[in-house]
């Protein structure tokens, strides 16, 4: 694979990291949009807890991090080395199960 | 926030899971015959992308916050299949290690974010393609409007899914209205998150953009 693929690819990721590590800590603490519409039109107290929500990255925060920049920056560090090996071992798998099929002369 | 657990009932979750399921095996099956050397480090590399991205909260109106989807940002650079998945990839990570959104909504949000959202925006990103000039700026702008339509097309799926099996006895069309409102405001972040991100690709990688072959690009020599 070209050389200047991986260098693009290491830049995204470099990026990546940045904005889940570094800009994260800054990001709005205020409810989103879905949230907002569940308090103003009252329907909030639905929501049941997160059958995960002592899980130690729940809430984008590291369970035993206690500065909340920190804590957020490495959640988010971690999730996007997460995200990189699902997705990537997701398409891996398309791939060669497609390859497979058509092996077999399946459509 | 995604949708967490208890906004909408149990046999309507299922529902969309069960459509959320069939969705993903139909880009899982139209995704494989194009994941070449190019194609699958790259939609890795989008689903992290839009992983830090959604963590990025901007503000919008007083006391109220939206975060990019990054849909037809993903469908652009990877194409609609992929980018789907990747969308997938992203709401299943963030549901099962950080809690943000409901294990029994997973297919909710699949459906909003990753299938409406993400191939419906698609859909409206081909089409202003087709009726724009093929210069960069030209498809800057229509990711970009795609993109703010696609956060309409997300906050529409959860106002269907509300009237369905919506608890809290709340009226659709006030639901309806605000979900309009407020997901109006976070498209316009959305679109100018995607114009920039798209036109960055553009300048720096335009091969890159799997669907943007109709780009005219200078030639490098």
């Amino acid at each position: 694979m070209d050389r200047r693929l991986w260098w693009f690819l290491g830049i995204g990721l470099a990026l990546a990291l940045v904005i889940a590590g570094g800009l994260s800590g800054f990001a709005s603490s205020d409810p989103d949009g879905l949230e907002r519409v569940s308090i103003d039109q009252g329907f909030a107290e639905t929501a049941r807890d997160h059958p995960l929500a002592d899980s130690p990255l729940a809430g984008y925060a590291v369970d035993g991090v206690e500065q909340d920049r920190w804590s957020t920056g490495l959640a988010g560090a971690i999730g996007v080395a997460v995200t990189l090996a699902v997705s990537t071992a997701l398409f891996y798998g398309i791939r060669r199960h497609g390859r497979a099929r058509r092996g077999r002369g399946e459509t | 926030m995604h949708i967490p657990d208890g906004f909408i009932n149990l046999p309507t979750s299922a529902g969309f899971g069960a459509a959320a399921a069939g969705g993903v095996w139909y880009c899982m099956r139209q995704a494989a015959r194009l994941l070449d050397d190019r194609r699958l480090p790259l939609a890795g590399l989008v689903a992290a992308f839009v992983f830090a991205a959604q963590m990025v909260n901007f503000p919008v109106v007083a006391g109220t916050s939206g975060h990019v989807i990054g849909g037809v940002l993903a469908a652009v650079l990877a194409g609609p299949w992929l980018g789907a998945l990747a969308l997938t990839v992203v709401l299943v990570v963030q549901g099962v290690f950080f809690a943000d959104g409901g294990l029994t909504a997973l297919g909710l949000n699949v459906v909003n974010m990753a299938l409406a959202g993400t191939l419906g925006g698609y859909l409206l990103y081909r089409g202003f393609v087709a009726l724009l000039p093929r210069t960069r700026l030209a498809t800057m702008a229509a990711a970009g409007v795609a993109a703010g339509l696609s956060v309409l097309l997300a906050a529409f799926g959860f106002v269907v899914e509300y009237a369905i099996g919506g608890e809290g006895g709340v009226g659709v069309g006030a639901v309806a209205a605000a979900m309009g409102g407020v997901h109006a405001l976070i498209g316009i972040g959305e679109g100018l998150v995607t114009a920039l991100v798209v036109g960055a690709v553009l300048r720096t990688r335009p091969d890159l953009v799997m669907a943007a072959p109709l780009v005219e690009v200078p030639s490098r020599g």
